[in-house]
């Protein structure tokens, strides 16, 4: 260029048609606002992980065909990724005390297992009795014992077997001497570490499918018992399952109630923003005194106050009890759209050309607050998210034995302290999921309306 | 001023007779009989709550007697906890949940309008992705998982250091208020952080900051004397709001850290179904929201001249 016009930093346009060409596509608003949305590096990623959570909740039951409601017994308050071998062993028959070699203090007989633990020991020094004692903890300098298993106030008895909820895991069994009171004697006691094993009886694998139709089994043979990736609760349930079945509940009441009160506050707020006047103030009024409620407050006393009869799940209540309490912002807001787009020129333009009010309002007005009214749900879904998982935590939620996040959160909680993956798993998800929801309000915000864009 | 301080305080009024009728019917359609407990009743002691109570009158009378019992300030007595009124209920435990409230108020306040003004300074910098994604997560993760979480580390914490550093659940000592009133303001904190820092960035751009800048004025004066002070309204304007949703958020916390608060005591009486105390604390807590939303809108006129109060 600068060959064939060197003394001019521009060169002069010869023809004037193509400087008015439009050069690229003209954009409708929702291609406009799409083409935004995608470069938005995070919205567009939280896009994908509310596509995965819908999966997860849709798609994931048949893939993963375990019943949520289904107790393992032999696998309790298992965390994920546990070794899940077992031992095939014959059926249990009570302990007549055989066995053991004499005079090595207290041990254990045969193999110690999940199905019982034989104790045997010899006299301590001085005792009329024994107490035997078993922790989950190694016995420290303070000598807590643990949780006492039996009393035997005859000096003569030198066996126990325990059965007591026993788990493949280490526990440190200690027996104490009673005096002739049967109070224990501190200073005279002996303790064993004890590595139980898991084991499961050949009737009871059979019975759980552990074992293919037609295959014999021998005793001692290893089964891998029923696979639970995540682990289970501490009622044995299998924890994918059920945060799969919580997650319909949880995102059927978050996505489901906004939709409903969004839908209601548009019909509302367009009905009183197109009538104005007086109808339009009562209207509002009406809306206003509902926001002015305390919003937890009344979902607590709706939820009492509908009850949850035997066998109910209590989904329902709870999505009529966020509907009643959260349209009023919705409809505020469509409302205000409205009232501006009625002063809009086109909408007078399309008056004078004789549209209908019915036509004026579904075909100028609704679709123009369309923008705004979609970033609202996207909104309102983690606060509705929120909302059952405060519920169902404090208990007020879901009835058990239908799970949701919030209430397998706060069953989690019970046991916090050993197995804390029940009550991390779902705190994960919901963290995750009204995570995503914000991002991607932010996102769509940013994308559909010029007015609310962040000033980042 | 003094008209719109009555209207105000009137329009409040009218929300709360609001409330308490909510709360009234929402009651008295609850399926079941709240006098048949498990333990056996005798027909006198029936008689006696159902005329104490007037519940074998129309509903209508029920709804005076009830009204009135509230205009003299009498919320009822617990169906539960023997010989106690809800008044007692409320006298002795909300101090508990106030205190832990403004606790977690101020740690709220303090923190975001700090965090907030740092984010604004370091725009688009390390500490500002930092906080920023802190705060994210300080608007995503419940309550009552931040709750277990903090107590699960201090646990762990006090468990590896071998002595008690903070106690992890209870009442009494300020270190027993510490962690709980952090957790209860955490969403709120990360709410305003956010808030301070968009509004930090506004009035960045905005005239009078322009003006004292090319008045020569040293960055430094510009920031704490224009631009924070400035920044610090809208903060002040959500903190009403907010109250209800520390105050709510107290169930939780108290729940999980075992403080003998209003909230914890609600969300157990929720569980038993006393009813009384739960009519009771609702209309109280809603009173006092709705009270707490009309002192920070009368002091916001007070902070900012501009905003005339009509």
């Amino acid at each position: 260029m600068s060959t064939e016009a060197p003394e001019l930093d521009f060169t002069p346009i010869r023809s004037r048609e193509e400087s008015q060409k439009i050069s690229r596509p003209s954009l409708s608003y929702w291609q406009d606002a799409w083409l935004r949305l995608k470069a938005n590096r995070r919205a567009l990623v939280s896009l994908y992980i509310v596509i995965s959570l819908l999966l997860f909740t849709l798609v994931g039951p048949l893939l993963w065909r375990s019943d949520p409601a289904f107790q393992d017994l032999d696998q309790i308050s298992l965390s994920p990724g546990s070794d899940r071998q077992a031992v095939i062993v014959a059926d249990y028959v009570p302990w007549d005390g055989a066995g053991g070699e004499q005079g090595s203090g207290l041990r254990v007989v045969d193999v110690a297992t999940t199905q019982a633990v034989k104790l045997k020991w010899d006299p301590l020094p001085g005792a009329l009795g024994h107490r035997i004692y078993r922790n989950r903890v190694p016995i420290g300098p303070e000598l807590a014992l643990g949780i006492p298993l039996a009393d035997y106030v005859d000096a003569g008895t030198l066996t126990h077997e325990d059965r007591l909820d026993l788990h493949p895991r280490d526990y440190y069994y200690s027996v104490v001497a009673l005096d002739e009171r049967g109070t224990p004697q501190r200073g005279s006691f002996q303790s064993i570490t004890v590595r139980v094993q898991r084991v499961i009886t050949a009737q009871d694998a059979q019975a759980q499918g552990l074992i293919p139709a037609g295959e014999e089994v021998q005793l001692d043979d290893t089964v891998r018992l029923a696979a639970h990736p995540l682990g289970t609760d501490y009622l044995g349930r299998d924890m994918l399952a059920r945060l799969m079945a919580g997650a319909r509940v949880s995102l059927f009441i978050g996505i489901g109630a906004p939709t409903i009160f969004v839908l209601f506050g548009v019909a509302f707020g367009s009905i009183a923003g197109f009538i104005g006047g007086r109808v339009d103030q009562l209207m509002m009024r009406f809306a206003d005194f509902v926001v002015a409620l305390p919003f937890l407050l009344f979902m607590i006393l709706f939820k009492v106050a509908f009850g949850i009869g035997p066998g109910e799940s209590g989904v329902l209540p709870m999505l009529i009890a966020l509907v009643v309490l959260m349209w009023p912002a919705t409809a505020r807001l469509v409302r205000g759209q409205i009232v501006q787009i009625r002063q809009q020129g086109y909408i007078e333009a399309s008056q004078l050309l004789g549209a209908s009010r019915p036509y004026l309002i579904m075909r100028h007005m609704l679709p123009n607050t369309l923008g705004v009214v979609l970033v609202t749900l996207t909104f309102e879904i983690p606060r509705a998210i929120f909302t059952e998982a405060f519920l169902s935590f404090i208990g007020m939620g879901v009835a058990p034995p239908t799970p949701s996040w919030g209430s397998m959160s706060n069953e989690g909680i019970k046991n916090m302290l050993t197995t804390p993956h029940e009550l991390i798993l779902p705190a994960i998800l919901i963290s995750i999921t009204v995570l995503a929801f914000n991002l991607l309000g932010d996102g769509l915000r940013d994308a559909l309306d010029a007015r609310l864009r962040n000033t980042e | 001023m003094r008209w719109y301080v009555a209207k105000r305080i009137l329009q409040g009024l009218v929300t709360v007779w609001f409330i308490a009728t909510a709360t009234f019917f929402a009651m008295h359609s609850v399926p079941g009989d709240p006098l048949l407990n498990d333990r056996a009743m005798s027909p006198e002691i029936r008689a006696n709550l159902e005329a104490k109570y007037g519940l074998d009158q129309p509903l209508a009378r029920q709804y005076l007697v009830y009204m009135g019992n509230l205009l003299r300030g009498d919320l009822g007595i617990s169906f539960v906890h023997e010989n106690q009124s809800v008044n007692d209920i409320i006298r002795e435990r909300f101090p508990v949940s106030a205190i832990l409230g403004i606790l977690a108020i101020i740690i709220a306040a303090v923190g975001g309008v700090l965090w907030g003004a740092l984010t604004a300074l370091y725009r688009n910098r390390l500490p500002d992705y930092i906080i920023m994604f802190l705060v994210i997560l300080g608007i995503s993760v419940p309550s009552f998982v931040v709750a277990a979480l903090s107590q699960l580390t201090l646990v762990t914490l006090n468990q590896a250091v071998g002595v008690s550093l903070l106690p992890v659940a209870g009442w009494g000592t300020v270190w027993h208020m510490l962690v709980p009133a952090l957790v209860l303001g955490l969403s709120t904190m990360a709410y305003l952080t956010r808030l301070m820092r968009s509004s930090m960035l506004e009035i960045a751009h905005s005239d009078y900051v322009r003006t004292a800048k090319s008045k020569g004025l040293p960055p430094a004066r510009i920031f704490t004397r224009h631009q924070l002070r400035n920044a610090i309204l809208p903060v002040i304007t959500v903190l009403g709001p907010q109250v209800a949703i520390i105050t709510t958020g107290g169930f939780v916390v108290e729940m999980v850290f075992a403080i003998p608060g209003l909230g914890r005591f609600f969300v157990e009486a929720v569980q038993q179904l006393d009813y009384t105390v739960i009519m009771g604390t609702t209309v109280f807590y809603g009173a006092f929201l709705v009270f707490m939303v009309i002192v920070v809108d009368l002091l916001y006129g007070f902070i900012d001249p501009r905003i005339s109060l009509q």
